[in-house]
């Protein structure tokens, strides 16, 4: 019952906040309503018995890419700017309904292999099991350093003056 | 009752929707940025349901859920340089105004 | 002397196409400046000369049409089978040697009066190729090659012509020259098709032959000599394509003594003369070449009366001139045209190197501003003279013998022909004597210091004043024609002095002989004023000085007004209109299709997220309705 209520109000704040994001003319705020969007989703990870993802969502997203997103826009001064919209509106609106109904639709329909097992807790250590354990993705996580590194890189070099 | 897979999934839905609509209406390439990162969010829902109600004890999905958040932090960094060398260039992020794609 | 080898026929045209490549490719290239350039071309000529009158000498002989195999030159299996070979009978022959003589002389002339000036080297280049050319053009067996030499000779002229190209009315003229043959060609080579379509050859022999057994016949022949006559009349400068002939006066004067006095302008006599055995079966044919003929001869006289210019004066002449072959080709006599047409290619030559002397020595051709120059200039004044005795047919110059025979033909075939033939003869006596009491007499004109020319020039001026004189006596037992097939062999005293006692002979000579004493009076010893003449005859001189203003109506009626303004502004219009405006309706339809298009690709990245949304959406709906 408590997760039932806590599902439903972390995903009402979840869908306002991200529609807060597209709806809000301030940039900054858009930025702050993304951090609480990300928070809403560390909660619903909570709910999912997910511990360690919520944790790295807060640490990273949170800690990281809000920032450094709040960081850019007061870099590119783009705040008096505000978010205008393009003339795509109607067309999106129209597309992403249709990609909602499909979405839901599909979900409806599939028949889903819903596993009755309680998961497992604390996930910390079945986690590395997966990614760094024998029959895990060991070279996935070495290919997501180098990605990393190469970002990086890419940054500096991006972002050197001329 | 605790909420089901499909409540889960219908949520990533919607956050998806509605990121895909800011990234596609939206002139500002930070804003831009903020949609698909709310997008990716609604991903890393999908994923981690799939995980729980699915893979419970295995929990395949929250191993993809880590990798997309990598790669989600590595396109951020990059996307927001990008930005920053273009407003720096032509002081400007509209996309509007940036279209040098059309010749 | 011995025959000659058949292939060394082939060295006769060979020799100045080597002179003008070496001159090209070679000389050019050096950038040899002086006289060198005209030795080359002058000793190609003089062995071309050579071999020419060895041939000729055979010809005599024998008596014989050779056909001198060549080579296949085009082949189409089945369709087409063009051989190219030479023909040597007694006209090409004569001809070979009036064209190697004239240019061998004409060119050591020029050695003298082109000294000092530039591109001697073009100079000698475009003469030699015009030799090989006229040399091509009387040995072609075929029509096909014949006309491409009768167009190379055209280029060679039109180059010439415009020598001095930096000069604006020299080029204009050259232009000019240009167009109006090619109108004379463009009949030429409706005619070749014409013949080609009829008989499915272009060999002259097989031609020939094919229209005595009457294969074509009828109307198809008339078209064709009628185009073929075009072609000569655009060459020839007979009316009313004469009008590129007196502009042609542009060019240097050796020039105009070789193209536009002796060979080229002679080359359209020599195109009826050579496919006469057409004209033979078209009276039509034959009586358009009369008449245009005398017209021509009547129409040229009157104009060369009222010409200042003393080139101007032998441009008419010569057009007069060869209005007379025409009438002696329409009253059915090949060898009496070329006889004069021998005859006159000296003395017209002689003339012009006269003129050009004159020019040499004052700096003008406008005769009103010269005058008294006998003194100074005894040779170029004697040999003047003779030419002039000789065109205005004295006896017993060249002409004398050769416009007799003219005369005589048309006094026996057709009277009014006749008529008009005699005026003609009056008014050449006239006019040239005009020109030479106008040049050589009365008072020196105090601004000039003439001086006789140098050696160089006056040699080749003796040499011709003989054969001015002389060239008559080939005819003296009739033997010339004969070559040419009129058989009225006689003694050579009848031939010289024989045809004195004929009456005919002696109006002519009244005539020519008060045409000279009316010269005299009024342009030497002045009793009648010239002036005062132009006054009586205002009107008829008034028209006769403005040549029957046949310039101005081809310039600003047929032109300007029917071409210009009418035609070619119809075509213009055809053009922008309809054939550039369908280009542009096109191109347009593609701008404004790529302007809707475009949008697709209007370079912003949301547009295409969009787009590619569409198909996930489109691609998933598909998915769900198939299941």
């Amino acid at each position: 019952m408590g997760l039932q209520i806590a599902f439903w109000v972390l995903a009402l704040i979840a869908v306002g906040s991200s529609a807060g994001v597209i709806l809000q003319k301030n940039l900054f705020r858009a930025a702050l309503l993304l951090v609480v969007c990300f928070l809403a989703s560390a909660g619903i990870f909570v709910t999912l018995s997910a511990d360690f993802l919520a944790a790295v969502q807060v640490i990273i997203n949170v800690g990281a890419v809000a920032i450094l997103i709040i960081m850019s826009i007061m870099l590119t001064r783009e705040v008096t700017r505000g978010s205008p919209s393009n003339r795509l509106g109607a067309p999106a609106f129209v597309i992403s309904a249709l990609i909602v109904f499909i979405l839901v639709f599909s979900i409806l329909t599939t028949a889903w292999p819903i596993s009755g097992a309680e998961p497992a807790q604390p996930t910390t250590s079945v986690l590395a099991q997966i990614l760094i354990g024998d029959p895990g993705f060991i070279l996935i996580i070495q290919m997501s350093a180098i990605l990393l590194l190469s970002t990086i890189i890419g940054a500096i070099v991006l972002m050197k003056e001329k | 009752m605790a909420p089901g897979l499909e409540e889960y999934l219908i949520l990533s839905a919607l956050l998806f929707s509605i990121g895909l609509f800011g990234a596609i209406t939206k002139r500002s390439a930070v804003v831009i940025l903020i949609c698909i990162e709310i997008m990716l969010v609604a991903v890393n829902i999908a994923l981690v349901a799939f995980s729980r109600f699915i893979t419970p004890v295995e929990l395949t999905g929250q191993a993809f859920a880590v990798f997309v958040i990598v790669v989600a932090a590595a396109e951020v960094a990059v996307g927001l340089a990008i930005i920053l060398t273009l407003y720096r260039q032509r002081h400007t992020i509209d996309t509007k105004k940036v279209d040098l794609l059309k010749w | 002397m011995n025959s000659m080898p058949e292939m060394l026929t082939w060295i006769i045209p060979a020799l100045p196409l080597a002179a003008f490549l070496m001159l090209l490719l070679l000389m050019r290239p050096l950038k040899i400046k002086s006289n060198l350039n005209g030795y080359v071309s002058i000793a190609a000529t003089a062995m071309s000369f050579f071999f020419s009158t060895w041939l000729l000498v055979n010809i005599v002989q024998t008596a014989e049409t050779k056909f001198i195999p060549g080579f296949s030159w085009l082949s189409l299996e089945g369709a087409i089978d063009i051989q190219v070979g030479l023909i040597v009978d007694s006209l090409t022959a004569i001809m070979l040697v009036v064209v190697t003589l004239i240019s061998l002389l004409v060119q050591i002339y020029s050695l003298g009066y082109m000294h000092g000036s530039k591109s001697l080297n073009r100079y000698f280049a475009f003469i030699s190729l015009f030799t090989m050319a006229m040399l091509g053009l009387v040995m072609a067996d075929n029509l096909l090659i014949m006309f491409m030499f009768w167009e190379i000779v055209g280029l060679c002229s039109y180059q010439l012509i415009g020598f001095w190209f930096h000069r604006p009315p020299a080029a204009r003229a050259a232009r000019k020259a240009f167009f109006i043959t090619r109108i004379g060609d463009f009949g030429f080579l409706a005619a070749i098709l014409l013949i080609f379509n009829a008989t499915g050859t272009f060999n002259i022999s097989e031609v020939h032959s094919l229209a005595a057994s009457g294969v074509i016949a009828g109307t198809t022949i008339t078209w064709a000599c009628l185009g073929i006559f075009m072609g000569a009349m655009g060459k020839s400068a007979q009316f009313p394509l004469h009008t590129w002939l007196p502009d042609a006066m542009e060019g240097p004067t050796p020039v105009s003594a070789l193209i536009h006095a002796a060979t080229m302008v002679a080359a359209g006599v020599f195109l009826v003369g050579r496919m006469y055995p057409l004209f033979e079966h078209s009276e039509a044919a034959l009586t358009t070449v009369a008449v245009i003929g005398a017209i021509t001869a009547l129409f040229a006289g009157t104009i060369a009366l009222a010409m200042n210019d003393i080139k101007k004066v032998l441009a008419y002449s010569t057009i007069s001139q060869l209005g007379f072959m025409m009438i002696a080709l329409g009253l059915g006599s090949v060898a009496i045209a070329i006889f004069h047409l021998f005859t006159h290619a000296f003395f017209k030559a002689l003339l012009f190197m006269g003129a050009g002397s004159v020019n040499h020595s004052t700096g003008t051709f406008d005769m009103r501003k010269m005058g008294g120059l006998a003194r100074p200039m005894p040779w170029t004044c004697a040999t003047f003279v003779i030419g002039s005795l000789s065109l205005a047919g004295i006896w017993p110059m060249a002409g004398f013998f050769s416009k007799e025979e003219i005369l005589l033909s048309a006094f026996n075939n057709h009277p009014l022909l006749f008529v008009l033939a005699i005026i003609a003869a009056f008014l050449t006596a006239l006019y040239i004597f005009r020109a030479v009491f106008m040049t050589f007499g009365g008072q020196v004109q105090s601004r000039f210091k003439p001086h006789e020319s140098g050696k160089v020039m006056v040699i080749p001026m003796s040499l011709l004043a003989i054969l001015a004189i002389s060239a008559g006596y080939f005819n003296a037992t009739g033997g010339f024609l004969k070559l040419l097939g009129d058989d009225h062999t006689h003694s050579w005293i009848y031939g010289i002095f024989g045809v004195l006692g004929h009456p005919l002979a002696w109006a002519s000579l009244l005539i020519a002989g008060s045409g000279i004493f009316l010269a005299y009076a009024i342009y030497q010893r002045r009793w009648i004023s010239s002036r005062k003449i132009a006054r009586r005859f205002g009107f008829f001189y008034t028209i006769v000085f403005h040549k029957y203003w046949i310039d101005e109506l081809y310039e600003k009626y047929l032109g300007n007004k029917l071409l210009n303004s009418g035609l070619f502004n119809l075509f213009n219009k055809f053009d922008s209109k309809v054939v550039d405006g369908t280009v542009d309706d096109v191109a347009r339809l593609n701008l404004n299709s790529s302007k809707i298009l475009r949008l697709v690709q209007n370079g912003n990245l949301q547009t295409y997220a969009m787009a590619f949304m569409i198909g996930v959406a489109a691609l998933a709906l598909m998915v769900i309705l198939v299941n």
